[in-house]
């Protein structure tokens, strides 16, 4: 908020108090030990979240997972709602029998929900009726099971979870690999025979494309719809992410983002790491911004654990969350202006503060982009001596100086200003509805921010503007990433006048930590929207259920809204703007 | 440069020693390869990052005539596999080694493309790119550090320096063949597993059947 506080609502999961009177016979309370929020009948879903929306202002769709319940045959849909002005999540599951899970899609009440459902119709194999597009998202279309359901098990498959015996010290060491008839990490199903074997083409994905229709009834120039594939491999994807456009001459009418081409398996990999083993793959999901990844994971488990790290650590943690934001926001600057044919010169401005700050990084943590920093209630290590000193001279002295001489150089730019005012508008009521988050949904006219909405860590104490912007398109998502990068600077220089002498870790430092069986979900500011970890523990040194709500991935949601109506070379620097990281939508 | 190429054995005479070299068609052929390297403008992953900050001022890959990056694979003569390889992508991989023009190189960046990396029990991923593309260099690390990166070039360079323009494949007179595209099926399909793919999976299930019981 910038001119006022943000209402809060009080209490916890649960509020509001009176919300089963409301639902009766619909709403159960979750009484498993541990969990929290209601169940709801998969029937009445769709009426329950209607009226959550309209009546109770639960506007804003974070989070939908799926959660696989293989002792209990059941398999468990988890939705995260929150109000967009601010305040806790209301947390509301429905249940339905592993053996057919059938739930009705929630895209009509909230159209965030539409990738989200079709990553757990993909990877757990939950069919959401009434689901406009149900189709694999991450893996392609006709590969064999659905990955993340327990009892399918991939062809490196050792144990169920880590570590495996096989490498401990006096264990019978061998490669998996050697143990698997082809040699190489592919299975088939027992009939398959590959001779002959077509695979699938993307017909079903060109037949979901809109038609044109012009017909050539003289108004107008009679034309062809053209399909043209931006991606996977194409330098302004950043990275391998496909775009399928239909034209009409240089216009786009309808745009189909393509993804999965860098889908590593994070999730179920998760699951069968010990905790502590995810900290570093936390680091390779957004890898521009592993310290404030870290963190997001960190307080999940921390919320599981109930267990607070000490005041050194909280403050070394917003130091590095929002040097990261900095780095984040300069990467994306100076790579939109690549996306505007500004070819790397900008860019190379911004990489070489960029650098500056990764060398405080490479000091304190040993690694320049993947940190694995953060550990369960504290930090991995202390800062070395001098690395506050040169926290402090980037901080107070050549960043903001920095910081301005970009904004001279492009904020007035007459080109920056004519490709980018007015090009890819997001309106504030289609943000929200399609649980945009981040710059996209700041440069919208909302002004939610989860350092603002639900302080996590110690960000209630620090002196901050959540940077705000009206016009909802390029430039103003540009605008909010300059601010962001200022209000970013003024937190550490508040951050590294405060911090404390002191302790960076509670208790010891322990491996295999005890996490009592429960859910959490931590969720936290980062660079590219709100990074969100759904966990789940069923008290074994593994996490049962460890999903992430990646921010990336949720903000392509809107990206053929913002696109229709533009031209091709607007396309890219839509996309630009929107800032993702593929390792954050595939993961 | 004249020092560099010249020929120990055949003397340039004096006089007109810094004007001329004579050398080796091999030294002059390799000299002026190594030294203008198109890496492919290909990011995959996480690497993708460090391989541009590679390029930028601090790193500077210019230096080694290598700055060129080239978006499309008709025009590069190098390809850096920057990131994990998954199932879903190896087919677009393979489809772009097989459209760079001869001669040409590949470079494992990082833990990922050499072997798997940290993701390599997963079900979307290849144990590393050489299982479809010769490489020619691995790089360690995740990510490999900048300076990792150029080490892996100079070696790339020292590769180039060694071959003879007898024995490089690319100037025989049959025909290289392209390696055949990997087909998306109910798992990844190799066209060089289908020969004995029937006996393999027989052995597969036999393997599972032992491991249910």
């Amino acid at each position: 908020m910038t001119d006022k506080e943000s209402p809060q609502v009080e209490g916890t999961t649960r509020e509001p108090d009176s919300l089963e009177q409301h639902f009766p016979g619909i709403l159960t309370p979750d009484e498993r030990e541990g969990f929290d929020g209601y169940l709801v009948a998969p029937d009445k879903l769709t009426e329950f979240a209607t009226r959550l929306r309209d009546e109770f202002g639960y506007d804003y769709l974070s989070s939908v997972t799926g959660v696989d319940y293989l002792p209990d045959e059941v398999m468990e849909v988890v939705y995260h709602a929150y109000r967009i002005e601010g305040g806790p999540a209301l947390v509301f599951k429905t249940q339905v029998p592993r053996a057919d899970p059938v739930v009705p899609s929630l895209v009509g009440v909230w159209p965030g929900a539409d990738f989200q459902e079709r990553e757990a119709w993909d990877l757990l194999g939950i069919r959401f009726t009434g689901h406009p597009n149900l189709r694999r998202i991450l893996m392609w279309e006709g590969f064999e099971g659905h990955p993340l359901r327990k009892d399918w098990h991939e062809a490196y498959f050792e144990e169920d979870a880590k570590p495996f015996a096989n490498r401990w010290p006096e264990g019978d060491v061998y490669r998996i690999e050697d143990k698997i008839p082809f040699g190489k990490n592919v299975q088939y199903p027992s009939e398959f025979t590959p001779e002959g074997w077509i695979p699938e083409g993307d017909e079903g994905l060109y037949a979901g494309l809109g038609q044109i229709s012009n017909d050539g009834d003289g108004s107008s120039l009679k034309t062809d719809q053209l399909v043209v594939n931006l991606g996977p491999q194409h330098p302004s994807t950043h990275g391998v992410f496909r775009m399928v456009v239909t034209l009409d001459g240089e216009t786009v009418t309808d745009l189909k983002p393509v993804m999965g081409y860098l889908h590593r398996n994070h999730e179920k990999i998760g699951e069968r790491n010990t905790y502590i083993m995810n900290m570093p793959y936390t680091d390779r999901l957004d890898y521009l911004s592993s310290m404030s990844n870290n963190f997001g994971y960190a307080l999940a488990v921390e919320k599981l654990m109930d267990i607070q790290p000490p005041e050194r650590a909280e403050y070394i943690r917003v130091i590095m969350a929002e040097l990261t934001r900095i780095v984040s926001h300069l990467w994306a600057i100076g790579f939109l202006l690549n996306d505007l044919g500004a070819f790397f010169t900008p860019a190379l401005y911004a990489i070489n503060e960029r650098e500056l700050i990764l060398d405080v990084f490479e000091a304190v943590s040993g690694s320049r982009m993947m940190c694995n920093y953060f550990r369960f209630g504290g930090l991995a290590r202390d800062l070395p001596p001098g690395t506050l000193q040169t926290i402090r001279e980037l901080i107070f002295e050549r960043l903001p100086r920095r910081v301005d001489e970009l904004d001279i150089y492009l904020t007035e730019n007459e080109i920056v200003r004519s490709r980018c005012i007015g090009v890819g508008v997001l309106s504030p009521e289609k943000a929200v509805a399609f649980s945009a988050a981040g710059p996209v949904l700041r440069a919208s006219g909302i002004p939610y921010d989860v350092r603002r909405a639900e302080p996590y860590g110690i960000y209630d104490r620090f002196d901050f503007e959540v940077a705000v912007r009206y016009g909802g398109d390029v430039y103003d998502r540009y605008l909010v990433r300059l601010q962001e990068i200022r209000e970013s600077i003024r937190i550490v220089q508040q951050a590294v006048d405060d911090i404390p002498e002191g302790e960076i870790q509670t208790g010891k430092p322990i491996f295999q930590v005890r996490v009592p069986a429960g859910e959490a979900y931590g969720r936290v500011e980062n660079p590219k929207g709100e990074l969100g970890f759904y966990v789940v523990s069923n008290g074994k040194p593994n996490p049962w259920r460890y999903h992430i709500r990646a921010p990336s991935f949720i903000n392509l949601t809107a990206l053929a809204e913002m696109c229709k109506g533009h031209k091709v070379a607007d396309v890219v620097a839509i996309l630009g703007s929107i800032d993702i990281i593929l390792g954050e939508v595939d993961r | 440069m004249s020092e560099e190429l010249s020929n120990n054995d055949n003397p340039v005479p004096e006089g007109l020693q810094g004007q001329i070299a004579i050398t080796s068609l091999d030294k002059i052929y390799n000299w002026s390869r190594r030294s203008s390297i198109w890496p492919m403008m290909f990011g995959l992953a996480c690497c993708a990052i460090e391989m541009i900050a590679t390029a930028a001022s601090r790193y500077d890959l210019a230096r080694f005539g290598m700055e060129v990056l080239r978006a499309s694979p008709r025009q590069a003569d190098l390809m850096i596999v920057s990131g994990t390889v998954t199932k879903k992508m190896i087919p677009i991989i393979v489809r772009l080694y097989n459209q760079m023009p001869e001669p040409k190189y590949v470079l494992a960046m990082g833990a990922c493309a050499s072997g798997g990396g940290p993701f390599k029990e997963g079900y979307n991923v290849v144990s590393g790119v050489d299982k479809f593309v010769p490489v020619d260099v691995y790089i360690p690390g995740c990510p490999p550090t900048p300076q990792a990166l150029l080490h892996g070039l100079i070696k790339m360079q020292e590769k180039i320096d060694g071959q003879s323009v007898l024995e490089v494949p690319w100037y025989r007179s049959e025909p290289i063949d392209e390696i055949p595209q990997p087909l998306l099926g109910p798992d990844l399909i190799d066209p060089r597993d289908i020969p004995d793919f029937a006996e393999k999976l027989k052995a597969q299930e036999e393997r599972l059947a032992a491991e249910r019981e």
